[in-house]
């Protein structure tokens, strides 16, 4: 096999860190056909166990082999309902594509690009044609959170002929998706169009409603009468450092800086009202996904300079390998194996620098990863007027506050078995609600078991009712 | 869409409305505030709920009009739509019978304590109530807050109207007296709260005030109203926004809430520009 891997066609980093238009435009019809070609077709397909979602790879990268791009992405939709989005952010390298036999001697075939090859194709001609619904069912379901766990188990509730209603506590839907991913990894445009198409099968959208507060899980059973209910709030709530000066202007949660962008569109102030203030220089604390962002997001708002600080080495990093090569392709400043002790500020009470240790890796923790320990005296400072903590976030909190009979582990997660399924029935749950903070593809496939356990419980719980029936109907004669 | 069903000048700057929320209407307790977002270009701004009608499927709100987005609420009618409007948030006033209260209002948060107020007064307490602003104009619930208070003083920095002062001249004079307080509750400007605090911590009097801080989505998500209380950081919209006025770092929290003043300013000034454009 010698046809190499083919990649994306890509903005110029010179000129994409300027604009937030998308890096990637994807692969062309010619490379996608190429990349097709590359798969083994084998024949126990591992790359579909290593989908979350469980997508039948193969078969699709077979329809593109035959030009059947519309077949190739409604074979997608069978499992995964929002394959544009999926094929821009999920990270596949872990997934899919780690297990691809391909991979195993050569570069393993680009499942993701292809997946968002044949959505794209879709979309530019416009081919979507919602499923047929076969039955329509009298049982309502709330989802709660209109992420990619919520929004997927709509679909596919949706897509079994349920009465679902999302509830959004935002304007707009998507969750994180919204709110968190910045337009250059994944535009809100196609956000929109995948979120139409959920609402194609009938599922209703209340935005504007903050579950807990403008009505209790309690009150949705009893007063709105769902028969079940879907938890997809996410992780939202940010965690900070704690270090000294995280209360001086300038200084943002990963999450509110990116509010502000994503949501608010503050990158056109004044045109929009929401303000932001970038300094020339700026960090961004952190090594995950949401730091790459954070800090690829100033440096387009125009920083000079934008680092990226983190405590372990790259190796370390969780973030993904193709953001983090985005970044320096960007011009993002690493500062590897630093640690922030201490955000300075000026007389007016703004942000002018950021004091840091140098550390060193030591012996491994509990994450089976090296831990960083602080090298002696070796403090530096570097201006900044800017500082951005993306150190991780924990579960929104008022749902669990507002519910009872929830169980909630140490870090307030939403705990649930193994179908997602929460302790009290009838509520079910996933994504990073349950899992604290993980990925869009992790948190599609909760709301895919969850889904598929909401059908199964209604199901029985119906039969159940049908039986109790019959019993009385039978019973009433005797009784007379 | 919020449907605006009722508006009314309460003074040259401060609008009283009432908006259709029929979702928000029942749940709303004192204390609760919503997010609204006027326009498609405009941001999120917590206002406090004043008011609510659980048959009509209403909430009352009243603003004054001092930045952008307030002013472009002020030019929206009767039949006119806010385009969001979620709640209600925050936690609600923790509402017991102390005896006796004194419920201080400054300027605009004279709105925002008289449900909290109604609610003390329905509670059992004897409420000693202080409305306070710059001058007469912008006094505000004169005869909403009388009728529930059982004496009312109006302090005005230019002595245009009641006593020429500041609120905490008259608390003072009331904490001095033998009428038995055992709580304040104040909502104003930071630097009043402040004082409030500082002088009721002297008599050991508790003291609660409400933090009106720098919110983008209220539901504890983004972590920009971060306050400082007692030493740590809480989230005014989840954790909050009422507060021990005697844990409250206020030198802190008014330094961060200028961070947007320049901004705010540039935002204010094209409106105002643009609004008298169209004059």
């Amino acid at each position: 096999m010698k046809i190499a891997r083919q990649h994306s066609i890509e903005q110029e980093a010179s000129e994409r860190k300027k604009n937030f238009l998308e890096v990637s435009f994807g692969l062309n019809e010619e490379r996608a056909f190429i990349e097709a070609k590359r798969c083994l077709e084998c024949k126990n397909p591992i790359c579909t166990e290593g989908c979350p979602v469980g997508i039948d790879i193969r078969s699709f990268v077979q329809l593109i082999l035959q030009k059947d791009y519309l077949g190739a992405v409604q074979k997608i939709r069978e499992t995964n309902y929002l394959p544009a989005i999926c094929g821009r952010v999920c990270p596949q390298e872990t997934q899919c594509e780690q297990v691809c036999t391909m991979g195993k001697k050569h570069e393993p075939v680009a499942i993701g690009k292809l997946e968002r090859f044949v959505a794209d194709f879709e979309l530019a001609n416009n081919l979507f044609c919602p499923p047929t619904i076969s039955e329509r069912r009298d049982e309502k379901v709330a989802i709660v959170g209109s992420g990619p766990a919520g929004l997927t188990c709509a679909a596919e509730l949706g897509k079994l002929g349920y009465q679902v209603t999302i509830f959004e506590a935002l304007h707009g839907i998507g969750g994180v998706l919204r709110y968190g991913i910045p337009e250059f990894r994944l535009p809100k445009k196609i956000l929109d169009i995948e979120a139409e198409r959920i609402q194609a099968l009938g599922v209703k959208i209340y935005t504007n409603f903050l579950v807990g507060r403008t009505a209790t899980i309690d009150e949705l059973f009893d007063e709105w009468k769902f028969n079940a209910i879907f938890l997809g709030t996410g992780a939202g709530t940010p965690s900070f450092m704690g270090i000294p000066g995280e209360s001086l202007s300038g200084v943002y949660s990963a999450n509110e800086f990116l509010t502000r962008i994503n949501l608010m569109k503050a990158y056109s102030f004044p045109e929009y009202d929401t303000p932001i203030r970038i300094g020339q220089q700026i960090a961004v604390i952190g090594g995950g996904n949401t730091a790459m962002d954070a800090v690829r997001t100033a440096k387009r708002l125009g920083a000079e300079r934008a680092y990226l600080i983190y405590r372990r080495s790259r190796e370390e990093m969780p973030a993904r390998e193709e953001e983090i090569h985005h970044a320096e392709e960007e011009g993002i400043e690493f500062l590897l194996l630093t640690n922030p002790t201490k955000i300075l500020g000026d007389k007016n009470n703004w942000v002018c620098g950021i004091e840091c240790l140098k550390m060193e890796l030591g012996d491994s923790d509990d994450s089976g990863r090296r831990k960083p320990v602080a090298i002696k005296d070796s403090e530096f400072v570097i201006p900044v007027q800017t500082v951005i903590e993306a150190v991780g976030q924990k579960p929104n909190p008022i749902i669990q506050q507002t519910t009872s009979g929830l169980n909630v582990g140490k870090r307030g997660t939403v705990v649930v078995n193994d179908v997602q399924q929460t302790s009290r029935e009838g509520i079910f749950a996933g994504g990073d609600l349950t899992r604290g903070g993980a990925t869009v593809i992790l948190a599609m496939g909760d709301g895919k078991i969850a889904a598929k356990e909401i059908h199964k419980y209604l199901q029985a719980k119906s039969k159940k009712l049908e039986e109790q029936f019959t019993a009385t109907t039978i019973a009433e004669p005797v009784l007379a | 869409m919020y449907l605006i069903t009722h508006k009314e000048k309460l003074s040259q700057t401060i609008t009283k409305y009432v908006v259709k929320a029929p979702f928000i209407a029942p749940k709303r307790k004192a204390g609760n505030f919503v997010i609204l977002r006027v326009e498609e270009h405009g941001e999120r701004i917590p206002i406090t709920i004043v008011d609510s009608d659980a048959k009509e499927g209403t909430i009352t709100l009243i603003v004054q009009a001092i930045g952008k987005t307030t002013k472009l609420l002020a030019t929206k009618n009767v039949g006119d739509y806010i385009l969001d409007v979620v709640g209600p948030l925050g936690n609600p006033t923790p509402i017991e019978n102390h005896g006796a209260v004194v419920c201080i209002g400054g300027g605009v948060g004279t709105a925002e304590m008289l449900p909290i107020a109604k609610a003390l007064k329905k509670a059992g307490n004897s409420i000693y109530t202080i409305i306070g602003a710059r001058s007469k104009e912008l006094i505000i619930l004169e005869n909403e807050m009388k009728e529930i208070s059982d004496k009312t003083f109006i302090t005005t920095d230019d002595g245009s109207y009641g006593r020429k002062g500041v609120v905490t001249d008259q608390l003072k004079d009331l904490l001095d007296a033998p009428l038995g307080i055992s709580a304040v509750y104040a909502i104003g400007p930071l630097p009043m709260m402040k004082f409030v605090s500082l002088l009721t911590k002297q008599y050991d009097v508790q003291t609660l005030v409400s933090l009106n801080a720098i919110m983008v989505d209220g539901t504890g998500m983004c972590g920009g109203c971060r306050v400082t209380i007692g030493g740590e950081m809480k989230f005014a919209c989840v954790d909050g926004p009422e507060f021990d006025g005697h844990q409250v770092d206020f030198d802190e929290m008014l330094m961060r809430s200028r961070s947007y003043l320049a901004m705010e300013k540039i935002s204010d000034e094209l409106f105002t520009h643009q609004c008298q454009l169209e004059k």
